[in-house]
């Protein structure tokens, strides 16, 4: 009897020792693997802060970390290295990350993978990305009503979809308020690089630019907007604190919602492959507080942001004309379709630019 | 006070490999003692950094492929240096080997060409081009050096440049893949113009070989053949060299025409091997990586194995020490740093005896 007994308290003590070791080791690993630095206050930071935001909201739950700085063709290796030593969520932020990503997962079935602005998926890997263009509506908006010069400047990285979307919702914008507006455009063809960004910042101004708008992600150009007493906005993060008397508003990306939904059905068992392009109505883009503008401004695009927000307006409604003043059919009836903004390679009217092809 | 180096009369065997061991020591203590300050464990970070990545069979696979670009790249360096022309623009003779041979990747992509001989005969011609590639780009900096006497080691840097930018446009441009929604990219290669695997399943490629032949072939050709002893005699007594007969033009365009062939081989191995299809970076700095290889290595084709797995070492320990202990990814470059400079004293360190004269004027 009595050997019974200390043979249960045993037996028990064995299964609560193995529960809790199980419990313990069912902490999801949650890898992400960024091509900029965290420390770039734009792009790679912004995604940093969605991890940090997951991390938080799920607490013990999870365990996370992240590779920075990883160059796109040498990214295999790193992203498996996460698959290897545990992780079972892997967020690859970058487009380049496309090609290794899927060939990782190809060898890690077991393994989730989401990657962010790519188009390519399988069936443990999901894409996701969000609909910038809306902030670029309002943000154009501001700067067709701010310029004194009628000539915007835009700091543009690469011709793919999602900054020549940026650039077309940028000017329907400016042009909705004023039809006189030019854009300038200069591709910098760098993400990140915070000389060649401010030089063509630089150039921009000396062409009569007095908003600089960016599509890169260093603090640069709107830095030299402050410098030379114009304007212009933060790109990716609230930028403020790198030009208070510049910055008009920012473009924010916010994964954290993103990054919590998702690790939260991972840890559901409820995950499954799917394509995400969210826009300010599910929170993934927003606006930094409206600075440095008169109050009739400022009350329009808070009326534009809310009606984007309440899909009341739609940046890329129809008609829209192309560079050639030529309809563009709209394949979702009244506006153009995502599938129609993932892969845009042409200009709307107006743009003084040819689309590097 | 004035510091003289003075060259010493002999150097020893024993002088020559413990000053390398004595540098990595040096080096690991100095890195120790920069993680101390950031808080983390020293010693937690050298296992992580150097001690797991060796007891893994995956990770040993990486450090053989993250290694094999620098090994071929070095070697062929080592033939210039030797000889003392200053080939600075691996990285560029990397890429357009890279582009020559991806381009027949494309080419043959989705099956054209293969109908009637099937697709056998495409990687190799694929690594012949990449070869080719390199070689014709590296002898731009030999014949206007030859021809004209522009010097190489400014030539070559800046055809870097151009190379990068030329892919820049192709891949924009002609070789963009159509169905790719116009992002800077070409269509991915067929398996069959990819470098095999050498187990199913793995990251070990075919490339790896290659390396690991050019260095033995070139140990061979440094130890035994006149060639070997040309491009020394030329690199250190030119004018005796020339005494004894030997061709130093010939010679300049030669030692570029192999470290130009040896670096677009490498490029066409990154291409065919892990990358699979063009895209505006192909390289993330191995030619210019490849020059401090060729040091550490001190030249000789097996010191370069040894110091292309040693900093392919720093680079994997890097990435894990990020994942277990969270240590930023600037703490590998700045390891890096650390290392070459260590290395560089060591080495003089065993050329020279250091002299403090006081009192003299410096």
């Amino acid at each position: 009897m009595k050997k019974t007994a200390f043979k249960l308290v045993l037996l028990s003590a064995v299964a609560i020792a193995a529960a809790s070791a199980s419990f313990a080791a069912e902490k999801l690993k949650v890898g992400f693997v960024y091509v900029g630095p965290v420390g770039d206050f734009g792009y790679s930071y912004q995604h940093d802060q969605g991890r940090i935001a997951m991390q938080k909201a799920l607490g013990d739950k999870v365990e996370t970390t992240f590779l920075e700085n990883v160059p796109e063709t040498d990214s295999e290796r790193s992203i498996e290295q996460l698959a290897r030593s545990g992780h079972k969520l892997i967020f690859t932020t970058s487009f380049g990350f496309m090609e290794p990503t899927l060939r990782v997962a190809k060898k890690f079935p077991g393994v989730k993978f989401e990657h962010a602005t790519g188009y390519k998926r399988a069936g443990n890997v999901s894409t996701y990305t969000a609909k910038f263009h809306e902030g670029r509506y309002v943000i154009g908006q501001i700067a067709g009503k701010m310029t004194k010069t009628n000539t915007l400047g835009y700091v543009a990285s690469f011709p793919i979809p999602e900054v020549v979307a940026g650039i077309n919702a940028f000017i329907l914008g400016a042009q909705s308020v004023n039809p006189d507006v030019k854009v300038k455009i200069v591709w910098a063809n760098t993400w990140f690089d915070p000389g060649k960004e401010a030089d063509a910042a630089k150039a921009l101004l000396a062409q009569g630019a007095d908003i600089i708008t960016q599509h890169t992600d260093s603090a640069a150009p709107l830095q030299e907007a402050e410098k030379a007493g114009k304007f212009g906005f933060g790109q990716a993060s609230d930028q403020a604190r790198f030009a208070p008397k510049a910055q008009l508003t920012a473009i924010v990306d916010n994964w954290s919602t993103y990054y919590i939904e998702r690790t939260k059905a991972v840890l559901d068992g409820t995950w499954k492959s799917t394509d995400t392009f969210g826009g300010m109505d599910a929170d993934m883009v927003h606006l930094a507080p409206f600075a440095n503008m008169p109050d009739d401004v400022k009350k329009m695009a808070e009326e534009t942001a809310a009606a984007i927000k309440a899909k009341k307006l739609n940046p890329f409604k129809c008609p829209i004309l192309d560079q050639d003043g030529k309809a563009v059919e709209c394949k979702d009836g009244k506006a153009l379709s995502d599938a129609q903004i993932t892969s845009m390679n042409w200009y709307v009217k107006g743009v003084d630019d040819k689309l590097p092809k | 006070m004035r510091i003289d180096l003075e060259p010493r009369p002999a150097r020893t065997l024993a002088l020559d490999i413990g000053a390398p061991i004595v540098a990595l020591v040096a080096a690991i203590i100095f890195g120790g003692i920069v993680i101390w300050l950031l808080g983390k464990s020293p010693t937690l970070a050298f296992e992580v950094y150097f001690i797991n990545p060796l007891l893994e069979g995956w990770s040993l696979q990486e450090l053989a492929v993250k290694a094999c670009p620098l090994v071929l790249i070095a070697v062929g360096l080592s033939f210039c240096y030797r000889a003392n022309l200053w080939n600075i623009g691996a990285e560029g003779q990397f890429i357009t080997g890279g582009l020559l041979g991806g381009w027949l990747g494309i080419l043959t992509h989705n099956e054209a060409y293969q109908g009637l001989i099937g697709g056998w005969w495409i990687l190799p011609s694929m690594l012949v081009l990449g070869a080719i590639g390199g070689a014709l780009y590296a002898l731009i900096p030999a014949l206007l050096r030859v021809w004209l006497g522009a010097s190489e080691i400014l030539t070559s840097l800046m055809l870097v440049y151009v190379a990068e930018l030329g892919l820049d446009w192709l891949v924009r441009g002609p070789f963009k893949d159509p169905e790719g929604f116009n992002f800077p990219q070409s269509v991915v290669f067929d398996d069959i113009a990819r470098l095999p695997f050498l187990a199913e399943g793995e990251r070990l490629h075919a490339g790896v070989l290659l390396a690991l032949i050019a260095a033995l072939i070139a140990a061979f050709v440094f130890a035994r053949s006149l060639f070997g002893f040309e491009v020394r005699l030329i690199g250190e007594a030119p004018r005796a060299a020339r005494f004894a007969g030997f061709d130093d033009r010939k010679l300049t365009l030669t030692v570029f025409v192999i470290s130009g062939a040896l670096a677009g081989l490498a490029g066409i191995c990154e291409v065919a091997g892990q990358i699979g299809q063009l895209t505006p970076k192909i390289s993330p700095g191995y030619g210019f990586t490849a020059i401090i290889v060729a040091f550490l290595g001190r030249l000789s084709p097996v010191g370069i194995l040894v110091a292309a797995l040693v900093l392919a070492l720093t680079y994997i320990g890097g990435e894990a020490a990020q994942v277990e202990l969270s240590l930023p990814s600037d703490m590998t470059r700045a390891f890096q740093g650390i290392l070459l400079m260590c290395v560089l004293v060591a080495d003089i360190a065993t050329r020279y005896r250091i002299r403090l004269r006081l009192g003299a004027a410096a």
